[in-house]
C-alpha cells in the first residue's frame, strides 16, 4: 500500500481525535462530577448542530454568531436536562438514571425526526482544502482540532484557577465531604451541567461545519464518546484526549486497511481489553 | 386453592383460549401483538435475571443478535434445522458471555464501567454483522429462507400464527419458571450479597466470579433463545432491530418499567411498552413520522421519574402497605443506592 495513504490515515486519525475529544469534554465533566452517564449527550450536540444550521441558512446569521448562540443554547439545555430529569433522580438507583437519559435519547431523536425529517443537512461551506506533501487536509477539520485543543485548555484553566472550578473538582472527589463543609452541591451540579451543555454547543458548532446533521447523528458518535470518557479516566481531561487519539487512530487505520466498520470493531474490542487491563483509565496509576 | 393461584389459573385459561375467540379480521393483528409481547417479555425477564443483581447490561442486543443470526444463517446456508441451530445459537451466546464476563468479574469491572463494557459488546456484534455484509446481508438484513410446506415442522416455520402464539406462551412460561427457580435458590442470596458488597460477600466464602458468571451465562442463553424464536416468527433479521443500543435499551426499559424485582414485572413492562408503541404507531402511522416515538420517549422519562420502582413494583408496594402481602426484604434492597 502506498505510504501516503497510511500517512493520510494517521493524519485523519489525529483530526478525528480532535472531534471526539471535544465531544467527550463536556460529558466527561458531567460524568466526573455527577457520576451519571448522560446517554443522550451527543443528541444534545445534534440539537445544537440543527440550531447553527438553521440560524445560518434560514436567518442568515454569520457562522461565528450562530456558533455562540449554539453554546448558549447548549448551556440552557444542560440546565434544563439537569433540573427536569437528573435532579429528581439524584438518589435513584443508577439504572433508573441511565434509563431516564435513555428516554431522552429516544425523545430527542424522534422529535427531531418529527420536526425536520431524516434528511441530511449540510452547511456546504466552501472552505479551502490545504495540500501538504501530497496529502489533502480539509481546513474545517484543522479548525475544529485547534478549537478542541483551546476548549480543553480553557476548561482546564476554569477547573483549576477559579473558585467554582475548584468547587466542581471538590464535589467530584468527595460528595459527602463537600456537604459537611457546608457547601451546596446542588449549585455545583447545576453549573457543571450548564458548562457541560455549553461544551456540547461548542462541539455542535464545530461538527456542523464538517458533517451533515440528521436526527440520528448521535447514534454514530454516542457510544464512542462514553468509551473515551471511561478510557481516559473519569474527569481526567488529558486522559480523555489521549484516549480519543488512540481510538481514532485505530478507527482511521482500520478503516483504510480493512473496512470502516472493522475499524470501529477494533476500537471497541480494544476498549474492552483496556477496561480489563487498566480499569481506572489509561493514565491512572494502579492502586 | 389460594386466591393468587386461582387467579393465575384463570389467567392461564384465558391465555390458552384467546386464539379461539372469534375476532374477525382483528385476529391476526391481535395475535401478532401478543406473540411479540410474550417473546419480548421472555427476553426482558432474561435481562432482569442480571439486572436485579445490579449487573446492568446494555449489551443484551449482542446475545439477541448472536441468537437470531446463528440460527438463521445455519438454516439459510447449510439447511440446518433451527431446532439444532437454536442450540448452536445458545451455545454461541454463552461462549461470548463467558469470554467477556470472566475477565469482567475476575478483574472487578463494576458499575458504570460494566455498563460501558456491555455497551461495547453490543456495538461490536452490530458492527460485525454490518461489516460481514457478504453473507449476513449487512444493514439490509436477511430473510429466512422459506421452507416447503411439508418441511414446516423441521424448519420451524409455520404459516398459522396460532402455533407461534402457543409456542411463545410456552417459552414465556418457561422463562417465568426459571425466574422463580433463581428467585428461590441459594444463588439469589449469594447474588444479592454480591450486589450489596462484593468484598464482604467474598469474605464470607461466596465465589463471586462463579455466581456472576453463572447468572450471566443463564441470562445470555435465554436471550439468545428469545432471539431464535423471534427470528423464526418474523422471518427477517436485521442488525438494527436485533442488536445495538436501541434494542438493548428497549429491553432494559421494559424490565425496569414493570419492575425487575418481581416475577411479572418484566411482562407487565413489556406489555405496556409494546401496547403503547403499537397504539401510537396505529394512531399516527406514517402521517407524522417520529410522533409515536417522541411520545414513547417522553412517557418513559415521566414513568421513570414518577414510578421509580416500576409499575408492578409500585403496585406491590401499595398492596404491601395495605397489609395484603407479607413484608419482603427485596424492597429495602431496592431503595438503597449503590450500597
Amino acid at each position: 500500500m502506498d505510504p501516503i495513504f497510511l500517512a493520510e490515515a494517521a493524519l485523519n486519525g489525529v483530526l478525528l481525535a480532535g472531534v471526539l475529544a471535544l465531544l467527550a469534554l463536556g460529558l466527561n465533566l458531567i460524568f466526573g462530577v455527577l457520576d451519571i452517564i448522560w446517554i443522550a449527550y451527543v443528541d444534545l450536540v445534534t440539537v445544537g448542530m440543527y440550531a447553527v444550521y438553521f440560524l445560518v441558512t434560514d436567518y442568515g446569521w454569520p457562522l461565528w454568531a450562530a456558533g455562540l448562540a449554539a453554546v448558549g443554547l447548549g448551556g440552557l439545555l444542560g440546565i434544563a436536562v439537569h433540573l427536569l430529569i437528573i435532579s429528581p433522580l439524584l438518589t435513584s438507583p443508577p439504572v433508573n438514571q441511565l434509563l431516564a437519559t435513555g428516554g431522552l435519547l429516544f425523545f430527542l431523536q424522534s422529535f427531531m425526526t418529527l420536526l425536520w425529517t431524516t434528511d441530511h443537512r449540510s452547511l456546504r461551506l466552501s472552505l479551502p482544502i490545504i495540500q501538504a506533501g501530497g496529502m489533502f487536509v480539509p481546513f474545517t477539520r484543522l479548525l475544529s482540532f485547534g478549537v478542541a485543543v483551546l476548549a480543553v485548555l480553557g476548561l482546564y484553566l476554569f477547573l483549576t484557577r477559579t473558585y467554582m472550578g475548584t468547587a466542581i473538582r471538590a464535589v467530584s472527589q468527595d460528595r459527602e465531604a463537600m456537604r459537611l463543609m457546608g457547601a451546596d452541591p446542588q449549585r455545583v451540579y447545576l453549573i457543571t451541567s450548564a458548562v457541560g451543555g455549553a461544551m456540547a454547543g461548542v462541539a455542535a458548532a464545530l461538527l456542523i461545519i464538517q458533517y451533515p446533521v440528521h436526527p440520528y447523528f448521535g447514534a454514530a458518535f454516542g457510544p464512542l464518546t462514553f468509551m473515551i470518557c471511561v478510557l481516559g479516566g473519569l474527569g481526567n481531561m488529558v486522559g480523555a484526549f489521549v484516549a480519543s487519539f488512540i481510538l481514532s487512530e485505530i478507527i482511521s487505520f482500520g478503516g483504510v486497511l480493512l473496512s470502516t466498520e472493522m475499524g470501529y470493531v477494533l476500537a471497541f474490542v480494544l476498549f474492552i481489553a483496556l477496561m480489563f487491563a487498566r480499569p481506572g483509565g489509561i493514565l491512572a496509576r494502579r492502586a | 386453592m389460594t386466591r393468587p393461584r386461582a387467579l393465575a389459573a384463570l389467567l392461564m385459561v384465558l391465555i390458552a383460549a384467546l386464539p379461539l375467540v372469534p375476532m374477525g379480521g382483528m385476529r391476526q393483528y391481535a395475535l401478532h401483538v401478543l406473540v411479540q409481547i410474550f417473546i419480548w417479555s421472555f427476553i426482558a425477564g432474561a435481562w432482569s435475571l442480571m439486572g436485579r443483581f445490579r449487573l446492568v447490561s446494555l449489551g443484551h442486543g449482542a446475545f439477541l443478535g448472536i441468537g437470531a443470526y446463528t440460527s438463521t444463517l445455519l438454516w439459510n446456508v447449510f439447511g440446518l434445522t433451527p431446532w439444532a441451530g437454536g442450540l448452536a445459537a445458545v451455545a454461541g451466546a454463552v461462549a461470548v458471555a463467558a469470554v467477556v464476563g470472566y475477565p469482567c468479574y475476575r478483574l472487578r469491572v463494576v458499575g458504570h464501567y460494566f455498563v460501558l463494557v456491555t455497551l461495547a459488546v453490543g456495538e461490536v456484534v452490530r458492527l460485525l454483522i454490518i461489516a460481514e455484509r457478504g453473507w449476513t446481508g449487512g444493514s439490509l438484513g436477511l430473510t429466512l429462507r422459506p421452507a416447503p410446506a411439508q418441511a414446516s415442522l423441521l424448519a420451524a416455520q409455520f404459516a398459522d400464527k396460532r402455533i407461534f402464539y402457543y409456542a411463545s406462551v410456552l417459552v414465556w412460561l418457561g422463562g417465568l419458571a426459571i425466574w422463580r427457580r433463581v428467585d428461590r435458590s441459594m444463588a439469589r442470596s449469594a447474588m444479592e450479597a454480591i450486589g450489596e458488597d462484593e468484598t464482604a460477600a467474598a469474605s464470607v466464602g461466596i465465589d463471586v466470579t462463579r455466581f456472576k458468571l453463572g447468572i450471566t451465562a443463564l441470562s445470555a442463553a435465554l436471550t439468545a433463545g428469545g432471539g431464535v424464536l423471534y427470528a423464526q416468527y418474523i422471518t427477517y433479521v436485521s442488525p438494527e432491530t436485533l442488536s445495538g443500543i436501541g434494542v438493548s435499551l428497549r429491553i432494559v426499559f421494559a424490565a425496569v418499567l414493570g419492575g425487575m424485582y418481581s416475577l411479572l414485572g418484566p411482562t407487565v413492562g413489556t406489555a405496556l411498552t409494546i401496547a403503547l408503541s403499537e397504539y401510537l404507531r396505529v394512531t399516527f402511522g406514517i402521517r407524522l413520522i417520529g410522533m409515536a416515538e417522541t411520545i414513547y420517549g417522553l412517557a418513559l422519562i415521566l414513568l421513570i421519574i414518577f414510578l421509580p420502582v416500576g409499575l408492578y413494583g409500585g403496585l406491590e408496594q401499595v398492596m404491601r402497605r395495605a397489609g395484603a402481602v407479607r413484608p419482603g426484604r427485596r424492597m429495602t434492597f431496592l431503595q438503597t443506592r449503590k450500597g
